[in-house]
């Protein structure tokens, strides 16, 4: 188990290190970093004093190095824009992001699961056939798509719902949550379900799958001639086994949520890491967008080394046994 | 006899597909008495999962049992309400499947699935059902096994699951346990030893068997009474030793003519040339006549019942009949 845990971690590493290197590569050599942060009128003696001060009279490998250390101490440089430390502007719109991910993570999971689970026991009912339907619409309309209907609908049309930004926010210490305020749930609304709808879809089709899978092996069966309550056997027995490969795909799901927040929050004003990247780009932002890059990938590879652990924890035939069969 | 354990009459499945309706058991009837093992042999395909399935309830979708019926202690089981059935399974009928490696669902430990079996039938608490684990395990013999009893399915060897398999049909004490080729996936040095269990902890509890296999030897062994299935038809059934020795269906002589080890499968074993026929393309008359060596004008036209030959000697063939052609 250590072992796995400590293999699992250095792989990760490395891979940050990567990561690191390309970010590194983008903020080197993408744009001239003295030239957008200096502007025209600086004279060349200016530009080498400033060049020689960044560092970027170095050479790569040491620049690189360099780099890391300051990452390490979450120095992301400062946003040619806003002129600001990039750690700080991006730890102020990381809850937004956090929050409406999570929301839309938990409900994507959790009704996912409940409709698959449905649909594979109720297979030839006809509420099964009309989700299934309506989910190939969910995973077929690009999600801007979904949002901007959204928005029509029930801000434009209906007036239930906001269609931009986060309501009343609360600071507590660094985090500001918009969960406290009635203004900042019935936001959370819109941007939740057009950033979650294409997992809900996603996740409900696997588990369906796997759940019809499931119910044919020979284990069900015997379970069944057994005597065994259908109750048991379908949320027991067949629910668990469905979803160990469930757990590895929601959990990267839950990841990409994160990074395709950035177009729903771009739809909806969302004031999260994602619509701040788009600025970023729109700017050549450079040390914004090298940061951000680097976060994408951190909570990938934290996601990923969680998910393994559950998996680990789900699966008993994972884990380190005393022995290999014995007779 | 007095009233037999289990009486299936005349037993009927269908499979309805899209080119017509398959008939996978074709008024099959047979007996099991209290306390008998009945062994059930024929080529592969010829119905005999089929029956213990539907015995249990179980045949799977869009399978069904299309006429006949199935008493159990002289009450009606194939068409009683699923929840009746579900009391009657396990509890009553026990059922070992073929394969121990897929039998048990791998996420569960061994205790977890004989407690939840127990006390799903029983009005045990947990400490008890889990005693009754134990000694469940123990009596299927299993080493240590108040040691091992938490220990998850792949920590296991495949004839030590194939004991857990017995002990989980036999947790709730039913009265038939029906054992659909209970060796076939493990090693020939295994089989005899869990054959052996199975007949020993079935006789302990008097319990019938109703034992599915290809393997003639171990019905010899094992068996008190045999019937023979061909093509979803019910071919001979008699005494073990009775058969063997003087086996009155042509077909059931074939299948016998050559029982030579413990450890040849019946499609090895097969000597008459030819092959069962498909369900969708069951000859008029008897099943087995394209492949008959004694065939007759008659059975090409006529089906040929099952009729009682004395000596608990049961067989369906027209060189038996008694308006046959005499040579008897
Ligand atoms: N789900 C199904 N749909 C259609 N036909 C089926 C189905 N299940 C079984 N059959 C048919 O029923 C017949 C009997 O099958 P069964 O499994 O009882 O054979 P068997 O005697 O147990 O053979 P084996 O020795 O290979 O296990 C076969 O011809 C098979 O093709
Ligand atoms: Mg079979």
């Amino acid at each position: 188990m250590t072992a796995f845990i400590l293999r699992r971690l250095v792989q990760s590493v490395l891979v940050m290190l990567v990561v690191a290197l390309i970010s590194f590569a983008l903020f080197r050599f993408v744009g001239d970093p003295v030239a957008s942060l200096m502007g025209q009128e600086a004279t060349a003696a200016d530009r080498d004093a400033l060049r020689a001060r960044l560092g970027l009279d170095q050479p790569f490998w040491m620049q690189f190095i360099d780099y890391i250390g300051r990452v390490l101490r979450g120095d992301f440089g400062i946003s040619y824009r806003l002129q600001q430390p990039v750690a700080e502007l991006i730890l102020q719109r990381l809850p937004a992001t956090l929050e409406l991910a999570l929301v839309s993570g938990i409900a994507a999971f959790v009704l996912g699961v409940a409709l698959g689970v449905y649909t594979a026991l109720n297979r030839r009912g006809w509420l099964s056939n009309a989700i299934m339907t309506v989910s190939l619409i969910g995973v077929s309309l690009p999600t801007f798509l979904i949002g901007v209907l959204l928005i029509w609908v029930f801000a434009v049309e209906l007036q239930w719902l906001p269609s931009f930004g986060r309501g009343e926010v609360v600071q507590i210490g660094g985090w500001r949550t918009g969960f406290l305020t009635e203004s900042g749930r019935v936001a959370l609304i819109l941007p939740a379900i057009t950033l979650g709808l294409y997992q809900l879809t996603l996740i409900m089709r696997l588990v369906r799958a796997e759940m019809l899978e499931v119910l044919r092996t020979d284990y069900i069966k015997f379970a069944r001639a057994r005597g065994l309550s259908n109750r048991a056997i379908h949320f027991g027995h067949a629910l668990k086994n469905t979803l160990v490969p469930v757990i590895t795909i929601t959990g990267l799901q839950l990841g990409s949520i994160i990074a395709f927040a950035i177009i729903t929050e771009t739809v909806f004003q969302w004031p999260g890491v994602g619509a701040f990247f788009i600025n970023a780009v729109r700017f050549v932002d450079v040390p914004v967008m090298a940061a951000y890059l680097m976060l994408i990938a951190l909570i990938f590879v934290v996601i990923n080394l969680i998910v393994d652990l559950l998996y680990y924890v789900v699966d008993p035939r994972l884990r380190v046994d005393r022995g290999a069969a014995r007779h | 006899m007095s009233e037999p354990l289990l009486s299936v009459r005349d037993l009927v499945v269908e499979f309805p597909t899209r080119r017509g309706t398959l008939r996978a058991l074709d008024r099959v009837s047979f007996d099991i008495a209290e306390g008998e093992v009945l062994g059930m042999v024929g080529e592969s395909g010829a119905g005999k999962s089929i029956t213990g399935s539907a015995i249990i309830g179980l045949i799977d979708r869009p399978g069904r049992i299309a006429g006949g019926e199935i008493r159990l202690r002289g009450e009606r089981i194939d068409n009683i309400p699923e929840d009746r059935m579900r009391s009657i399974r396990g509890r009553r009928i026990g059922m070992v499947f073929q394969d121990p490696l897929t039998s048990l669902n791998p996420l569960y430990t061994v205790a977890e699935q004989l407690i939840e079996t127990i006390r799903t039938h029983l009005g045990l608490s947990e400490r008890e059902a889990r005693e009754r684990a134990v000694a469940l395990l123990d009596q299927v013999g299993i080493p240590a096994a108040r040691r091992r009893i938490d220990d998850y399915p792949h920590h296991f060897s495949g004839g030590m699951r194939q004991r857990v398999v017995i002990a989980l049909a036999l947790a709730a004490e039913p009265e038939l346990v029906i054992a659909d080729e209970p060796t076939t996936a493990l090693d020939v040095s295994v089989q005899a030893q869990i054959i052996d269990v199975l007949r020993d902890i079935c006789a302990d509890r008097g319990a019938a068997v109703m034992l599915i296999t290809h393997d003639m030897g171990v019905i010899a062994e094992t068996a008190d009474r045999v019937a023979v299935l061909y093509a979803g038809r019910v071919a001979e059934i008699g005494p073990v030793r009775d058969v063997i020795q003087a086996a009155e269906h042509p077909y059931t002589a074939g299948l016998m003519g050559s029982i030579p080890t413990l450890t040849q499968t019946a499609e090895r074993l097969t000597q008459i040339p030819g092959a069962m026929p498909r369900l969708d393309a069951i000859p008029q008359g008897c099943a087995f006549n394209p492949r008959c060596p004694q065939v007759m004008p008659r059975c090409r036209t006529e089906r040929p019942d099952l009729l009682a030959r004395g000596q608990g000697r049961q067989v369906a063939c027209w060189l038996h009949a008694r308006e046959g052609v005499g040579d008897v």
